[in-house]
């Protein structure tokens, strides 16, 4: 599982950090190292832009896994760089960037947008596959997911636009029902498909989610 | 006589459709409905047709209504949530509205407001339980009604979708969740739809076939190729090229005719859904090429 990023424009970036001169940086060893937008390079060609902007970096850090505790003391050893900065940019997906406020009195501004939660199908290419819907229908989809595959999260089948077994919004995209069908199909499980499926229950977990392990 | 009646009657049925405006002023569809209410049995009105935002489909119905005409109200689920369309479904109800076709809805990226947020809280098939539900006087909350609804209530169907099987499988559904009739996406080859009707006749539903108005040969290769369900044989594509210049569009009347008095002759269908695409003012002649 991944957490999927892409680096905000540079000019939101200038806009949201306007009014501060001094910036640390953290990035983040795991999925934005991956996905190039939070690793060691993208740390320092960050850093080198901000200083051609006239910022003054204070430092840099690339943390192993931003989204886990461990981030507390990596701050912690980081704290008297941290302190000579006015704000902290986080080049770790969202999840980072709520981790670190835990921890940091000094305003966090995301570099990233976090777009979804992915895997790596060929190195390089990211697919959503689920959207933590809280009510996973996979085993009646032939593990195709029709919330996150099919552009309309339909459950009872394809639309009037899948054609040839593309998606309309993109002739590039494959229809997630056709693909359903097909694997359905070679199963030899289409009744599945027969079943009429209810309208979905949106507030499984009402949000703001949370759950505690008993 | 109300459209349930007609389509129940064994005549052979006649609808078409109208596009509400973008704006207020709504001269140019009440010509329509004028032009149409008396020559169709009934009149369906676009729900933001291609996710382009428009004047609601109710409230071409309304217009409808008051004109003296029969229509027929398209929901789609793209912009409301199950709250949203059962009280739209109460209110057209309450203004005499009873016949409602129900779908998904185009994919938002394709309309005018590219960045807006597809609904889709319940589906075609959901949307059709749904009307039957309201009927039993309860709504999707399990809460009962103070007055009821009651619809025609139809669906579409794609003959020329491939793969063709997931789109029977979902048609089945909508009959069995309630479709009474279904209106097609548009269809040229009646060697095809022949053999759909066959499959369909089995189900006790009235299908409309979908006549989409060719104006040209290039708008037929454009559809053919960018239209999802949509299939222009070739021979049609040569028939309005050889027209000659600026009769196209006549003999794409003259097509559509001959297509229509087919399927009325051979008794292919239970009817016709007539879609002129901006060019509603033809629709007469279009049945007067028919033969009706
Ligand atoms: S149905 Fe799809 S979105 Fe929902 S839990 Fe399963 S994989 Fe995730
Ligand atoms: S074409 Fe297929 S994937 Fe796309 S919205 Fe329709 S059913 Fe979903």
């Amino acid at each position: 599982m991944k957490s999927i990023t892409k680096q905000k424009p540079f000019d939101e970036i200038k806009e949201q950090l306007a009014d501060f001169d001094r910036v640390f940086i953290v990035g983040c060893g795991t999925c934005t190292t991956m996905l190039k937008t939070g690793g060691v390079d993208q740390v320092a060609e960050m850093r080198e832009k901000l200083q051609e902007l006239g910022k003054r970096v204070s430092g840099e850090v690339v943390i192993p896994t931003a989204c886990d505790e461990m981030t507390e003391a990596v701050m912690k050893e980081n704290s008297p760089a941290i302190e000579n900065a006015a704000c902290v940019l986080v080049m770790t997906c969202a999840l980072g960037v709520h981790r670190l406020s835990l921890y940091l009195d000094r305003p966090v501004i995301p570099a990233l947008d976090t777009l979804f939660i992915a895997m790596e199908d060929t190195p390089g290419y990211f697919h959503e596959v689920c959207a933590q819907c809280g009510q996973c229908v996979l085993g009646e989809t032939a593990a195709i997911c029709p919330i996150t595959a099919c552009h309309k999260g339909l459950v009872n089948g394809p639309c009037g636009g899948t054609n040839n077994g593309k998606c309309e919004v993109d002739k590039e995209k494959d229809c997630a029902w056709t693909l359903i069908y097909q694997r359905l199909k070679e199963q030899g499980r289409l009744d599945l498909m027969r079943r009429y499926f209810p309208p979905r229950n949106y507030q499984v977990v009402p949000r703001p989610r949370t759950l505690k392990i008993p | 006589m109300v459209f349930r009646d007609v389509l129940n009657s064994g005549k052979f049925v006649v609808t078409s459709e109208v596009a509400p405006p973008k704006g207020t002023n709504l001269d140019n569809l009440r010509h329509h409905i004028d032009l149409l209410k008396d020559k169709v049995d009934a009149i369906n009105v676009t729900d933001h047709q291609s996710s382009v935002m428009r004047f609601p489909s109710i409230g071409g119905c309304l217009a409808i209504k008051e004109q003296g005409g029969e229509p027929i109200l398209q929901m789609t689920c793209r912009d409301r949530n199950r709250l949203a369309l059962q009280a739209e479904l109460l209110l057209a109800y309450s203004r005499g509205i009873r016949n409602v076709l129900c779908l998904t809805g185009d994919a938002v990226p394709v309309g005018d407001h590219k960045e807006a947020k597809g609904v889709f809280d319940l589906d075609s098939v959901q949307l059709l339980k749904t009307i039957r539900l309201l009927e039993t006087g309860k709504d999707l909350g399990g809460n009962d009604l103070d007055g009821a609804v009651e619809f025609c209530a139809g669906a579409i169907v794609t003959p020329e979708a491939n793969p063709i099987e997931p789109q029977l499988i979902k048609f089945e559904k909508k009959v069995e969740a309630g479709a009474e009739f279904f209106q097609t996406q548009g269809i040229y080859d009646l060697d095809n739809f022949g053999r759909f009707m066959e499959y369909a006749r089995q189900f006790p539903v009235k299908v409309l076939a979908g006549i989409i108005l060719l104006s040209s040969a290039r708008m037929a290769k454009f559809m053919t190729e960018n239209v999802p369900g949509i299939f222009v044989p070739q021979n049609l594509i040569d028939e309005l090229a050889a027209a000659p210049k600026g009769e196209a569009l006549s003999r794409g009347i003259e097509i559509a005719g001959r297509m229509i008095a087919t399927l009325k002759k051979d008794a292919i269908c239970d009817g016709v859904h007539i879609m002129a695409i901006g060019r509603e003012e033809v629709v007469p002649d279009i049945l007067a090429a028919a033969g009706m």
